[in-house]
């Protein structure tokens, strides 16, 4: 049972970053039309200016710093380059995108090196926020961080050398702040669009811009700035991410096609949708790594009957842990065979 | 007399010049490891071993000539690897050096196999120092192949005689890479476990992507989940590192018996944390004492870093004195002095067996404990140390290949 609830908790989390990071991905695509391909490269960017800034300033001053920072520089690319190409359509933009992936790449290991980078969680994020202990009978019991850690580590350590066979699973902090930073900027966003006037002439920007301009708003300032607000989203979930699991050149490549499909799935242009299918992912994947079961089993379950051979047949016999890396993509081929609107996507 | 006197001391030039004939030729080594991606940490390290190595032999070495490491970055992908041979052989290197991935070895192997039958006079010795695949010296073994870590079959048969005797092992859990080195691990484990300790229960086996995984989190709720008492996995690098990370967030309790807890990053992941329940097997570890640990002080002084892998001087070892025999740097005939060649490195007398040129040396298990007086060497200023349980000497940790060679 804490096993079930351990990983949804662990697929929540990483679902969530994932949100953070596609939420942006999301806003510049329904706003401005503009599939940003580069935009793995600012959450890149974001985790190693958070490095850099921390060996200055400290944690979390880089956590309040990079995002900033990395939006600084999206809204200044925007400003010199993108705007150039609008009038292009959808294929210069994103070849520039494309080429900006590219250099952003080049440049992160021109500065910091091809190795990763020892980019940690400040010590106060270390430990269990809480801490699930079950015993034999599957009773279960939370202890949380601030029941002291005494009484968490005395109960767990005995328990490891008697016979008193309790079950103790912490949950890390970490995770918890993961969680807690993704929400919070849900909230911002979501308040920003919906409760400021700032949001209205968003909003109305992105249907109407002739009409927004004509009253006398300055437009292409507005799409700067929704660029600037998106990268910088990347930024944040850059220093998180980052600091969470690992720093290093790959970082973008191992999230960029993620996000995509996460995009897609969601509804290109739905926040709401982007949300549902990060967390949907997030759980998905996490999973997946712990179900043992194969096609062959599954069929038979089903009362198929399977000859001998088919039962050893190698794409059959494969678990779904062996092709948990592979699903995410599977969902977005049979969404776009099904759905191609994606769950919640309005046009295309 | 006179006469007699000149006579002596032209004998006595001749004989120096022709036994040492290859003194003071430069020998170019292609270093072909990962230097980017997860896996560049341990890449770098093993680089900065070996051109460490290479200096301190160049000082005084019984062939008189000098080393120098040509890196090449094959980004640990089997492909850019045959091309960096390719590279090697024509800026005219006839030595490289290769260990982290069997993956990347099978396909130098090739390589070099392909190369030195089709391009006699340009032939190229692999020297293997931590690729642990049974395979290269099995079926696949090549004359031009020669390996100085100890393979996987030796290492279980090793790390299994010692599981034997631990009682508390109910339930084991296989976890390593997906591709042939973790797969090996788990096949000879199985099969050694069998016999030796049959009541053994495996809960699990797995395989996750090569150095390609951030996150362990799902993999230690599996674990978990399973009730095993102990985990087995051969992962190195980013993929132990981050496995015992995740390990210790998730309040695992279990003991893991690996190969790799010293490569690079994976002691700093441990921590404190570990103590008693992380076991290695290798052939060395961080107190060997003698030549190894000066080696090893000198390294941490310069670099402020650990060299953990003996195999790296090995290598040098045996290449210095097989080219002193040979009396030519002549990567032909440099060859037929590895083979079958007996030396002494670090850990006592070694052997490069003829049948299959596995080399034949001691094993040890250690267990993950706080730096004291008798083991004193600190890895990565953590507090912690490896230190000796047991040693498996050559004779024991032996085991018989298939390899049936084709000499050229």
């Amino acid at each position: 049972m804490e096993f079930y609830v351990i990983s949804l908790l662990n697929g929540l989390s990483y679902g969530l970053l994932l949100f953070l990071l596609s939420a942006g991905l999301t806003l510049i695509f329904s706003m401005m039309g503009v599939l940003n391909f580069a935009h793995a490269s600012f959450y890149m960017v974001g985790a190693y200016l958070g490095y850099a800034l921390t060996q200055e300033l400290g944690f979390w001053t880089a956590l309040f710093l990079s995002p900033l920072l990395t939006g600084l520089l999206g809204a200044l690319f925007e400003r010199y380059y993108l705007r150039r190409v609008y009038a292009g359509g959808h294929v210069p933009e994103l070849l520039l995108t494309f080429g900006l992936s590219y250099l952003i790449l080049e440049g992160v290991q021109i500065i910091w090196g091809r190795s990763t980078i020892p980019f940690h969680l400040p010590s106060e994020l270390d430990g269990a926020f809480f801490t699930i202990v079950s015993d034999v009978s599957h009773q279960m019991q939370v202890l949380w961080s601030w029941q002291g850690a005494q009484v968490v580590n005395a109960l767990c350590d005995s328990s490891a050398q008697s016979t008193l066979t309790l079950q103790c699973t912490p949950f890390p902090t970490n995770r918890v702040f993961i969680m807690l930073m993704a929400l919070i900027m849900m909230a911002c966003l979501w308040a920003l669009l919906n409760y400021t006037r700032l949001g209205l002439i968003i909003k109305a920007a992105l249907t109407h811009p002739q009409m927004v301009q004509s009253l006398g708003h300055d437009v292409p300032s507005i799409f700067m700035l929704v660029f600037g607000i998106g990268t910088a989203m990347a930024g944040l979930a850059g220093v998180i991410g980052g600091s969470t699991f690992i720093t290093d050149p790959s970082m973008a490549l191992t999230v960029g096609s993620v996000i995509f499909v996460v995009v897609v799935v969601g509804g290109i242009g739905s926040l709401t949708g982007a949300f549902v299918a990060s967390i949907f992912i997030g759980i998905m994947q996490t999973f997946a790594v712990a179900v043992d079961t194969t096609l062959a089993k599954m069929l038979t379950d089903m009362h198929f009957h399977l000859s001998p051979s088919a039962l050893q047949n190698p794409i059959l016999s494969l678990t779904v842990t062996q092709i948990a890396p592979i699903l995410p993509y599977f969902l977005l081929v049979v969404m776009l065979i099904f759905r191609p609107n994606g769950l919640m996507g309005t046009k295309l | 007399m006179k006469k007699l006197k000149s006579l002596f001391i032209l004998l006595l030039f001749i004989s120096t010049a022709t036994s040492f004939a290859q003194k003071g030729e430069t020998v170019k080594i292609g270093w072909i490891d990962p230097l980017s991606g997860l896996m560049a940490p341990v890449g770098s390290n093993g680089l900065r071993s070996f051109k460490f190595v290479a200096e301190e032999f160049n000082k005084s070495n019984p062939a008189g000539v000098k080393f120098e490491i040509i890196a090449m970055d094959n980004k640990l992908s089997p492909t850019e690897s045959v091309n960096e041979v390719t590279a090697a052989i024509d800026q005219g290197i006839h030595y490289v050096v290769q260990g982290n991935g069997s993956s990347v070895a099978g396909a130098i192997i090739e390589a070099v196999n392909k190369n030195n039958q089709r391009n006699p006079g340009k032939e190229v010795v692999y020297l293997n120092y931590a690729a642990v695949d049974p395979d290269f010296t099995n079926s696949k073994c090549s004359y031009w192949h020669f390996r100085f870590d100890a393979d996987t079959s030796m290492k279980i048969e090793a790390l299994t005689t010692y599981m034997k005797d631990q009682k508390d092992i109910q339930k084991l859990f296989l976890l390593n890479q997906d591709y042939s080195h973790g797969h090996q691990v788990s096949k000879y484990l199985k099969e050694n476990l069998t016999t030796k300790r049959p009541d053994i229960q495996i809960v699990g086996e797995d395989y996750h992507p090569l150095a390609k995984v951030r996150d362990f989190t799902p993999y230690i709720a599996k674990i978990k989940a399973s009730g095993a008492d102990a985990v087995v996995t051969g992962n190195w690098g980013s993929d132990l590192a981050l496995l015992i990370k995740a390990a210790n967030e998730g309040g695992y309790k279990g003991k893991f018996y690996t190969y790799y807890v010293s490569t690079t990053g994976t002691p700093t992941a441990i921590g404190t944390s570990g103590e008693g329940k992380i076991f290695q097997v290798s052939n060395g570890h961080y107190n060997m004492g003698g030549k190894m640990q000066s080696i090893m002080a000198e390294y941490k002084k310069r670099f402020n870093d650990d060299l953990y892998i003996p195999a790296i001087i090995h290598i040098f070892n045996a290449l210095s004195l097989s080219m002193n025999k040979a009396q030519s740097t002549d990567p032909v005939k440099v060859a037929a002095q590895l083979h079958g060649l007996r030396f002494e490195s670090v850990n006592g007398p070694l052997e490069m067996r003829k049948l299959d040129h596995q080399l034949q040396q001691p094993l040890y298990i250690t267990v993950w404990q706080k730096a004291n007086a008798k083991s004193p060497y600190s890895p990565e200023n953590t507090g912690m140390t490896l230190a000796l349980i047991k040693t498996f000497e050559p004779y024991v940790s032996s085991t018989l290949t298939s390899c049936n060679m084709q000499m050229p």
